[in-house]
């Protein structure tokens, strides 16, 4: 295992050490060791590697990550895994708000709690809270699927498009246009998949989670719908 | 009986036909008016201005023999590459989906003949405008459309966007009609639904996550590519401040002339400043910083002619952007399709409704048949001879103002003519030593 002292060595050191791997590398195992709080750690990888950060990492850990599995034993803060291409973020703590901001592919499990706006705009990301995700999460929300074992915070899915949402706890309240749906057997499988991607197959069943999605009413402009706007 | 003179009819100032048009299409469809382009109205502009040229004080330049340089530098602050250009017009961020394929790639084929770069726009970047454009610059908007990695890798510069002339405040907005095939995977979303771009970024706040959200694109791009921050003209001051702060390369100014795909016509008219006022504000927050020159300042915003540019750039500008001519130089608006703007409602030269898509010329449209009509190699060219001339007429006054560069124009070269513009430009009124607000009468 390769193990990058992020305090001694600095983040350009790191940051350019993991863009040089091009996938036809023996180095495919890393360690992050005294990440404090950095910024930007391990953004723009693009390798099938296994990153370990051995601690709590600041804004934009993994950002645009592809390919690569990323580990954060600590929390994140704000905006893990933004605009995520492919590959896996996998965080043991709490994620601050904007986890998974944008993001394209991949999967990102948080095992803690997400704050507000967690798969803010995302496009095709797949997401795992084990806890509770904030308010406003999923506001227009294009596509892919968030799975949260605990509660939702108010406004859930506001201006939603096509993400698919599963809440197995409460929804403090629904935002405009996103509305409760039937959990069809296809759901069933999606969650069951997640849920065991995400590490959480032994702390939850699909059959107890309930699905949101958009209603398609606020798509094109219609003048009397101007209050939701 | 003796017959008087009746009063002629009299039409209000206030309520005038076209105002009272409005209020009677708003009663009838229950909608604001959407359209493209730029603020209408008139404002205090370029024409204000006037160049004083040589005197006995300072000597003029030989038009036909002796030099006077175009180049520009941006980026100079803290990428490892910075962009060199051969003349300080550049193409503004025009989006795919707002325009057709085509038209990006003539975009990219004017700007690559004539030494200067094009701008992607909100929907990502194509292969037509990265194929053709030898200086490209990548928007990271808020919608993030089409954003990823390796077309962050293969720009030549990132620019964040934060706002726009057309619509300081407001996001984007590309209408069901637009949003073809193509277009809609562009954007992860279904075909034939109203794309509206967010207002704000989802994933910062503010000046300081401002400055570590570029950390991280400067992380991603090994901090090799300028990073410019493209901001509405609301609070020029302060925004070009904050700018320099967060670690920007280069600041983008755009006043309210600047157009957009889309907006209500609302906040087009009336939010926002003209670039007139917005350029001397940004040059003193660069110069108060001790940044002019340094951190390069980009303005755009009703850039017509080779004068515009000239006076932008004796404002303290480095380079300016085109967006609204570089679409009118490919052949938007032409009056050889008055026949059919004629059935659109419209006449040439007033057509704005790009959002429904049925561009006559073919520029802004998704739909094939009209798109057929652009011929993108001859569009290219167009747009060259276009950024030629402009950059032509700019060396003309800058050498009858005696200065070898393009850069050493000065606002000492320049008077006013209304007391409007002087106050904007801080320049002396013709004829006078008065700058309203800075010197007394």
């Amino acid at each position: 295992m390769q193990s990058f002292d992020l305090g001694k060595e600095g983040l350009r050191a790191l940051n350019s050490s993991l863009h040089a791997l091009k996938g036809q590398t023996n180095m495919t195992a890393w360690e992050v060791i005294n990440p404090k709080g950095a910024h930007a750690i391990a953004a723009g990888v693009d390798a099938p590697v296994d990153i370990t950060v051995r601690g709590s990492t600041g804004y934009y850990c993994a950002g645009m990550n592809k390919q690569a599995t990323i580990r954060i034993k600590g929390s994140a803060g704000p905006g893990v895994a933004e605009n995520m291409m492919s590959g896996a973020v996998i965080i043991d703590g709490d994620a601050s708000q904007y986890a998974g901001a944008t993001g394209r592919g991949g999967l990102l499990v948080i095992k803690g709690n997400a704050s507000s706006r967690c798969g803010i705009s995302m496009k095709g990301i797949d997401i795992v809270v084990h806890g509770n995700i904030g308010h406003m999460s999923c506001f227009m929300a294009q596509s892919g699927n968030v799975v949260v074992l605990g509660n939702a915070g108010e406004a859930l899915g506001d201006s939603l498009y096509e993400a698919r949402i599963f809440v197995r706890g409460t929804v403090k309240s629904l935002g405009a246009d996103c509305i409760e749906k039937e959990m069809r057997d296809e759901h069933f499988a999606i969650v069951e998949e997640l849920l065991r991607r995400g590490e959480a197959d032994h702390k939850a069943k699909p059959e107890e989670f309930r699905r949101y999605g958009s209603a398609r009413k606020l798509y094109n402009f219609n003048i009397d719908n101007a209050s939701a706007y | 009986m003796t017959e008087f003179p009746k009063t002629p009819p009299r039409f209000s100032a206030t309520f005038t036909p076209a105002i009272n048009a409005e209020i009677r299409r708003a009663a009838a469809s229950g909608i604001y008016d959407i359209r493209g382009g730029g603020t209408k109205r008139h404002l205090p502009h370029f024409d204000d201005l006037l160049f004083l040229g040589a005197s006995i004080s300072r000597y003029p330049l030989e038009g036909y023999r002796e030099k006077c340089a175009t180049d520009v530098w941006l980026g100079t602050r803290f990428a490892k590459n910075p962009i060199h250009l051969d003349i300080p017009i550049t193409i503004a961020g025009m989006s795919f989906g707002a325009l057709s394929g085509p038209a990006k790639e003539a975009l990219g084929r004017g700007a690559t003949a004539a030494g200067t770069s094009t701008t992607t726009g909100d929907g990502g970047m194509t292969e037509e405008e990265r194929g053709h454009s030898k200086t490209l610059v990548y928007q990271y908007l808020p919608s993030r459309y089409g954003m990823n990695p390796d077309d962050l890798r293969r720009a030549d510069a990132i620019e964040i966007v934060v706002g726009q002339g057309a619509k300081p405040g407001g996001g984007g907005m590309l209408l069901g009609q637009k949003i073809s095939d193509r277009v809609a995977n562009m954007r992860n979303l279904p075909k034939g639904i109203d794309q509206r771009s967010a207002c704000r970024h989802p994933d910062w706040t503010g000046p300081d996550d401002l400055e570590i959200k570029i950390l991280e694109l400067r992380e991603i791009t090994n901090w090799e590519k300028p990073i410019y921050i493209k901001v509405g003209g609301a609070r020029p001051y302060y925004d070009t401040a904050l700018a320099v702060k967060a670690g920007a390369d280069v600041v983008v100014l755009d006043g309210m002339q600047g157009g957009t795909a889309a907006t209500q016509d609302v906040f087009i008219e009336h939010v926002g400043m003209p670039i007139l006022a917005c350029i001397p504000q940004a040059v003193k927050a660069l110069q108060d910083l001790g940044m002019h020159r340094k951190v390069q300042l980009i303005v755009s915003g009703g850039i017509r002619t080779g004068a515009d540019v000239a006076k932008a750039m004796a404002l303290g500008a480095d380079a300016v952007a085109i967006g609204t001519a570089a679409l009118i130089a490919l052949g938007d608006n032409d009056p050889v399709w008055e026949e059919e703007y004629q059935k659109l409602g419209t006449t040439a030269d007033a057509y704005d409704d790009w959002h429904e898509g049925r561009d006559p010329a073919g520029i802004t449209t998704q739909d094939p048949e009209l798109s057929k009509r652009f011929d993108p190699v001859l569009g290219g060219r167009r747009l060259k001879n276009y950024l030629k001339v402009m950059t032509l007429e700019a060396q003309t006054i800058a050498r009858a103002c005696g200065k070898n560069h393009l850069h050493n124009l000065e606002p000492e070269d320049l008077c006013a003519l209304t007391i409007e513009a002087a106050a904007m430009a801080g320049v002396p009124i013709a004829g006078t030593s008065w700058i309203p607000g800075r010197t007394g009468f």
